[in-house]
């Protein structure tokens, strides 16, 4: 494909969203399934909330703590762009969206240590 | 230094009936040279077959639009020295249309599109009627005299990334288009309009990634115009506005 | 590719999961401090008619949301196109909407396993 008019900060939101939602698309199924365990099967549950507690899936959850806030700080964003009065501080804005996403899953990950 | 001339290294386009390749020239370089001046000098001194468009060469009328080195620019407008990569240009047709021949795209479905969005003028008066007492000031106006410089280049449908991949989408400029006429209240195909716009190829299909504002030689802002597509859409569901 | 329905959809949902999923978080946050077991998820959530509301509302707007984000996806990256793409989207809709459910019930239902 075509990249240099893809190298803007607006074109990496777009493509970051897109991603974002992707994997929160592909993991809810799977938590959803998790927990209808607590209705069949809730030793099986318990064992997997305790394999929870390994460094390695805090970190997995760090990551889907970030596509999350991303995709949500990023939604928000593309919804103020859309509906409130344009200002041209994109940038600025896109910058803003995914340092708090870092801010959340931070804090998640630090609440969790 | 008259011995030791420099040469470029420019890959251009060649396509008719069907599949296309790049051929490559050693174009001589020259001070304040522009892409446009490599073309001509490419089809004047070396290859006289090869076909592409120009007009006004002084950055007014948009004919000369090309894609260079990947991204869509008027070429009259673009220095080599600028976007030269050492000394390598590559010189392609704009993206998204289909190419008559060469560097020559054709601009139908763009003007199609146009006229699909709805970016035609509907007049709600005569002229036995006064004229429409439009102040500069009026909030509306300014607003369509934001959009208004279009001259259908074509850039910023070369540069959407949405255009690509929905042959649908009606695409930045005519939906750009389109919403200065939703600004014009002299206008009366308003209700008309919004529907057009909110088609399978209409203005909600635009994802924001702003390739067209990036890219716009007239620096216009497409993706503003769209989201002002996107209240006014949005307002028509609720009977809020004209 | 979205007509004006399917984007306000999109969008509605979108603004009614910001604040869900904000609570969702500072929940989760508080949840997982010092470890977190079956049992002390559910002796806070079961026979909870307000986690049923929230958590309910959750899987609705996000089963929405994810089936008219996916259908965007499928048409622009693969070029799924007419029955087949609206196909596609009632099915993504389906199964976040059936798991979802399921899990919300399993959460909220007083009364322990089948």
């Amino acid at each position: 494909m075509i990249r240099p008019h893809r190298t803007h900060a607006l074109w990496f939101a777009f493509m970051l969203h897109r991603v974002s939602g992707i994997g929160l698309a592909l993991f809810l199924p799977v938590h959803f399934y998790m927990l209808a365990l607590a209705l069949t099967d809730p030793q099986q549950l318990d064992g997997f909330l305790k394999f929870t507690d390994l460094l390695l899936v805090k970190c997995a959850e760090f990551g889907l703590v970030f596509l999350l806030a991303v995709h949500m700080f990023g939604g928000l964003r593309l919804m103020a762009l859309e509906f409130l009065p344009w200002t041209p501080r994109q940038k600025t804005y896109a910058a803003t969206a995914v340092a708090l996403a870092f801010f959340v899953s931070t804090s998640f990950f630090l609440q969790a240590l | 230094m008259r011995g030791s001339e420099e040469f470029l290294d420019v890959s251009i386009w060649r396509q008719q009936d069907g599949d296309g390749h790049f051929e490559t020239f050693q174009v001589p370089r020259r001070d304040n040279q522009t892409i446009l001046d490599v073309v001509v000098w490419v089809q004047q001194q070396a290859d006289p077959t090869l076909s592409y468009r120009y007009a006004c060469r002084v950055g007014m009328c948009g004919s000369c639009a090309m894609m260079v080195n990947g991204a869509p620019r008027w070429t009259c407008r673009t220095h080599v020295q600028k976007v030269a990569k050492g000394n390598r240009v590559e010189i392609a047709p704009l993206r998204n249309l289909p190419v008559i021949k060469d560097l020559a795209v054709d601009m139908d479905p763009f003007f199609d599109k146009w006229v699909a969005a709805d970016a035609v003028f509907e007049p709600s008066q005569t002229r036995n009627d006064p004229m429409a007492p439009i102040t500069p000031d009026d909030p509306m106006r300014i607003a369509a005299s934001e959009a208004i410089e279009c001259i259908n280049c074509g850039i910023c449908y070369a540069a959407c990334d949405v255009v690509a991949s929905n042959p649908d989408y009606l695409g930045p400029a005519a939906l750009n288009r389109a919403w200065s006429l939703v600004n014009d209240s002299r206008d009366a195909g308003q209700e008309a309009r919004l529907d057009a716009v909110s088609q399978g190829g209409g203005c909600h299909n635009c994802h924001a990634q702003q390739g067209c504002v990036r890219h716009c030689p007239n620096e216009l802002n497409p993706t503003a115009s769209i989201s002002g597509l996107k209240r006014a859409t949005a307002k028509s569901i609720f009977g809020w506005g004209a | 590719m979205l007509t004006l329905r399917l984007y306000m959809a999109q969008r509605l949902s979108a603004l009614i999961m910001a604040p869900l999923t904000l609570g969702h978080l500072a929940v989760m946050i508080y949840a997982v401090q010092g470890g977190v077991s079956v049992a002390e998820i559910l002796e806070r959530t079961q026979g909870s008619l307000a986690w049923f509301l929230f958590y309910g509302s959750f899987v609705v707007a996000v089963a929405v949301h994810a089936a008219i984000g996916l259908r965007v996806i499928m048409f622009e990256l693969c070029g799924l196109k007419g029955v087949m793409l609206t196909l596609f989207g009632w099915l993504v809709f389906a199964i976040l909407l059936g798991l979802g459910g399921r899990a919300v019930w399993a959460v909220t239902f007083v009364g322990g396993g089948l």
